[in-house]
């Protein structure tokens, strides 16, 4: 089967983010993402645990230069005062191409 | 004066919300589900607005032209005196201090609720208007408090555009202001076909189950309280106090009745939880939740529907 080599981004954030965070990872060039609810606990725990309502996760399918500029982003805008955790796997994607924005694939 | 707080200790909903709080204490596994939750705040909003809607229509407009300047100077005055007291005497931040007035500017539908619920007991007769004044309060102190630690923060935030459309298209407003208009437009006999549904037994019955899940909300907060320190609860008791009794003498001047006016008290004293955190914690990422929630939830909220409200009922007795 042909398949892409991509990078799946993922962010657990605060619920209050949700809507600030898909939007721009649309605007750094994600073509979509997933959103769920999640639950948990890390060493902001109880702050994000402050606000009522609870974590999600958000998860994207992108080039490995998307990932870049959206960890860069994370770092600059989300982390000094969010409760965010971010990591980054590589990943075989079937229909890859569908997640690659069509400006990088030419 | 005895006799009332008693009356009022021992209602099924100041009792409920006890048993929510003794649940956390043993560490109970209770909660109530959160999507019942849920459910039970839009029923509770929307049978606010219905019924506030439907009471509107009776009244000339005339009559609460008063109340409701009353209740917009109750949503301009109280952030300013709740963000100086925290600023300059209680020495918080400058976003903490903009962060709690944001809450204590706001207002908390439930303690409208325990109030009116509380007068009833005690025979007053209220305005039925008064959901309109409670919708009126819900959103200018937020926006002042926001305003004014935006003013003085660096970095980039929220735009305060943003901030105001998720206020403004919120739950609380869309579900008590969509209800006040419906509620006002609604043709002449058409309230009776759903009236047991939205006002009486039923409506107190599930208010019982909302307290009982917002005493284990509070009840996880207590511990918090050793951290935040004794200036907090000054802070949460006192202000509800001043802003209560401000409330009372400001609505007696509009020309409210004891009742009207012991509700707008209530109301004036209260802080939200539900409205200003999300929009607190978009605009003014740097303050600090803990302190605006915990003094909303864990302080104010439980002061005042166990014995705040019994206060500004007599005090708005004295002032009458």
């Amino acid at each position: 089967m042909n398949t892409h080599q991509l990078v799946l981004v993922t962010l657990v954030v605060e619920e209050v983010l949700e809507e600030r965070v898909t939007q721009e990872l649309m605007e750094m060039g994600a073509s979509g993402f997933t959103v769920c609810d999640s639950r948990g606990r890390g060493s902001r725990g109880l702050r994000t645990g402050n606000i009522p309502g609870q974590g999600v996760r958000v998860e994207a399918l992108v080039s490995p230069e998307v990932a870049d500029v959206v960890f860069r982003h994370a770092e600059s805008a989300w982390f000094p005062h969010y409760a965010v955790v971010a990591w980054r796997s590589a990943v075989e994607v079937v229909r890859g191409d569908k997640y690659v924005e069509s400006r990088e694939r030419e | 004066m005895t006799e009332i707080l008693q009356l009022n200790l021992l209602s099924p909903i100041t009792l409920s919300f006890a048993l929510g709080v003794l649940a956390r204490t043993v560490r109970s596994e209770f909660s109530l589900p959160r999507d019942i939750y849920a459910g039970l705040g839009i029923y509770r909003l929307f049978a606010l607005g219905l019924k506030g809607g439907g009471e509107l229509a009776k009244v000339p407009m005339a009559t609460i032209l008063l109340p409701v300047a009353a209740t917009l100077l109750l949503g301009c005055i109280r952030p300013l005196t709740s963000y100086v007291v925290l600023r300059r005497w209680a020495g918080f931040s400058t976003a903490d201090s903009a962060g709690i007035a944001a809450h204590y500017g706001s207002v908390s539908a439930v303690t409208f609720i325990a109030a009116l619920a509380f007068l009833d007991g005690m025979g007053q007769r209220v305005e039925g208007y008064l959901p309109t004044l409670l919708a009126l309060l819900e959103s200018p102190g937020i926006h002042i408090a926001l305003a004014l630690g935006a003013l003085k923060r660096s970095g980039p935030a929220q735009p305060m555009g943003q901030v105001l459309h998720e206020v403004l298209t919120g739950r609380t407003m869309v579900l008590l202001v969509g209800g006040l208009v419906v509620g006002y437009v609604m043709a002449p006999g058409t309230w009776e076909q759903v009236q047991p549904f939205y006002e009486g037994g039923i409506f107190k019955g599930a208010l019982c189950l909302f307290l009982l899940e917002m005493g284990v909300v509070a009840g996880d907060r207590l511990s918090d309280l050793k951290r935040t320190g004794l200036t907090l609860l000054a802070f949460g008791v006192g202000m509800a106090l001043v802003h209560g009794a401000l409330g009372v003498a400001v609505g007696l001047w509009a020309g409210m009745s004891v009742g009207g006016a012991t509700v707008l008290g209530a109301m004036s004293a209260s802080a939200s939880y539900i409205a200003a955190p999300p929009a607190v914690r978009m605009t003014l990422p740097e303050a600090n939740p803990t302190l605006s929630l915990t003094a909303s939830l864990a302080i104010t909220f439980p002061f005042n529907i166990i014995v705040g409200i019994p206060i500004y009922y007599q005090i708005a007795q004295w002032l009458s």
